[in-house]
């Protein structure tokens, strides 16, 4: 049990249904516990942090135990950082003394966040000397964020911090958790019921129904796996992750690699070598068994279909792998049962997939403060 | 003007303002902790120790002065703890009568106090926690900052009490000129000696103290709740 990252069991009891649930996080990235309101994430995250207890727990970072039957650490001495829904930022306090209340006493020299680059990343420069009363919702979560940050957390817990904030207040700080995401190397247990937040920052994923884990593990397998909620709803979509490559100033197109294919896709020149994240919804996806003649469709790749299940009466859902053997990343496909049938396909043929459009889910663009 | 002023006033005011003040002192000592409990704890027998300690609200001072006489005087533990100094009594004496004091104005203190801790929820203390602070830093650092509202309308409650209390001194402190004689009792004696004007002039000032206490904290409340984020 003294793998790197985050490893906790809890089985108790959450208002009237049971718990229990298994959670493991890696040693860096961010791992998505999402599920409905009500399923016992918050909960789970709780107890992962000592503000929760249940009797029958094991909770571990790396070979640290904080609990199993003999101990239990109170939340004072687990070195976590925690953002609450709505930001909780200490009215008595200025910004500044709100983010150095966790900080470590004397010199931060050698800290992992020091103060001046978490005020720098979170963009908090001008607020400082403010009291958090006169701040808006999504300043104040960059605060609490910070402040999370400089108290030299090995665990980044968020219960939702951007479920309390509006439209345009999370669009505003969802680049500052990207930023955040490319720069810590920690374990972060992310809570959420949003989609979009999962799509854009999460690496695992942790799907909760009820009290228990229905699935667990890396975001793209989860996406793409059939026999889970994800691939068969309305709006599947499989992330992948790609490479920067070459950009065509010309045509103003952004080439990127990934695994098993190569993508265009219309944005900005990127730094090459550079790390991006691409949605790619099943309905964009259509299938051809022979390579398409002229199109106006750009992103034509060739795959293999490895899974087909039927959604509905009319329609199908596609897994297919990139690349001729099927090898690389995982593909959805929405489909009609008819074009299923008259074009003959079916599981193990190679097929050209043809990409309508991709989006970059995760930008580097990251207004500089 | 002046001369025309009751000869011992000045004195009468001292005593009555050193009686406020150490007992306002002592209760936040002694109501902090008290109210904390209240209003965090779990337990069920929380409800009882605060109906006890709001007694002195409904009892008859007279009753309170009562028992309070039987526990100073030299059978009860207040003569034991006088007996330390060579004393034979805590009746009749300051020390009696700072006692009886925070007994009666206690649940003044401890009542705003408490609703103040219970308003301000867990919420401020578990993200302390989350912040490394111990359960004592956080208490010194987050909870009575944020509770300070509270703690100052205890504190006038308490000092504005004490200075009215009436029954409870009769009792236990004898209206002994400079011991025991505080403003309400010497409102009395006028009285009982048919000095209307030396009543007039002391009530007359009480009235004015009582509606600047109301007053003061009347506005202490709306710029409390005006400001919250």
């Amino acid at each position: 049990m003294s793998a790197p990252g985050l490893h906790a069991r809890f089985h108790g009891r959450i208002g009237d249904f049971p718990l229990h649930a298994a959670i493991d996080a890696p040693a860096s990235g961010v791992t998505a516990l999402f599920g409905p309101s009500g399923c016992g994430k918050t909960t789970v995250l709780r107890c992962i942090a000592g503000l929760g207890r249940m009797a029958d727990g094991f909770c571990a970072l790396g070979d640290e135990v904080w609990q199993d039957k003999s101990r239990f650490l109170p939340t004072h001495r687990r070195p976590i950082g925690y953002v609450f829904q709505e930001a909780s930022l200490f009215p008595h306090l200025s910004v500044r003394r709100n983010l150095l209340y966790g900080a470590p006493a004397g010199s931060m020299v050698g800290a992992a966040f020091g103060y001046d680059e978490v005020v720098e990343l979170f963009g908090l420069g001008p607020l400082l000397e403010r009291s958090p009363r006169n701040l808006s919702g999504g300043e104040r979560q960059r605060v609490a964020l910070g402040r999370a940050l400089l108290s030299q957390p090995n665990l980044l817990l968020m219960d939702e911090p951007l479920s309390a904030l509006d439209a345009t207040a999370k669009e505003e700080i969802l680049p500052y958790l990207e930023r955040l995401h490319a720069r810590v190397s920690l374990p972060v247990v992310y809570v959420t019921h949003d989609m979009r937040e999962v799509e854009r920052l999460a690496d695992h994923l942790v799907l909760m129904e009820t009290g228990r884990v229905a699935a667990a593990g890396p975001l793209a397998d989860l996406l793409s796996d059939p026999a889970l909620p994800f691939a068969r709803a309305r709006e599947a979509a499989v992330m992948l992750d790609a490479v920067v490559r070459a950009h065509d100033p010309h045509y103003g197109l952004l080439e990127l690699d990934v695994n098993g294919g190569r993508f265009l896709t219309p944005a900005p020149a990127g730094v090459v070598g550079e790390h991006r994240r691409l949605k790619v919804t099943a309905s964009d996806v259509s299938l051809a068994r022979n390579p398409p003649g002229p199109s106006s469709i750009v992103n034509i790749l060739r795959a293999r279909i490895l899974h087909a299940t039927e959604t509905g009466p009319a329609e199908m859902i596609v897994v297919l792998g990139l690349g001729e053997a099927g090898a690389g990343a995982r593909l959805l496909s929405r489909l009609t049962l008819r074009s299923w049938e008259t074009l003959g396909l079916a599981e193990g043929m190679p097929v050209y997939a043809q990409v309508k459009s991709v989006a970059l889910a995760r930008n580097r663009a990251v207004r500089e403060a | 003007m002046l001369s025309g002023l009751p000869p011992d006033l000045g004195r009468i005011i001292l005593l009555t303002l050193q009686l406020a003040t150490i007992t306002t002192l002592i209760l936040l000592v002694v109501a902090t902790p008290l109210a904390w409990w209240l209003a965090r704890s779990p337990s069920r027998w929380k409800e009882v120790v605060a109906a006890f300690v709001s007694l002195p609200i409904v009892l008859p001072p007279t009753v309170l002065g009562f028992y309070l006489l039987i526990a100073l005087g030299p059978q009860g533990p207040g003569g034991a703890l006088a007996g330390l100094w060579g004393g034979r009594t805590l009746a009749f004496t300051f020390e009696g009568l700072v006692i009886g004091s925070i007994i009666y104005s206690m649940p003044f203190v401890v009542q705003p106090v408490r609703n103040a801790f219970a308003a301000m929820g867990d919420r401020p203390l578990e993200v302390a926690a989350t912040l490394r602070a111990s359960p004592w830093r956080a208490f010194w650092t987050v909870a009575l900052p944020i509770a300070s509202p509270g703690l100052l309308t205890g504190a006038i409650l308490g000092f504005a009490h004490t200075i009215g209390e009436f029954g409870v001194v009769l009792m236990i402190g004898g209206n002994i000129p400079g011991r025991t004689r505080v403003l309400s009792t010497a409102i009395f004696d006028y009285v009982e000696n048919s000095q209307w004007r030396e009543a007039n002039i002391l009530a007359g000032g009480m009235v004015v103290f009582a509606f600047a206490v109301v007053l003061a904290m009347i506005l202490l409340e709306k710029r409390v709740t005006g400001a919250r984020p």
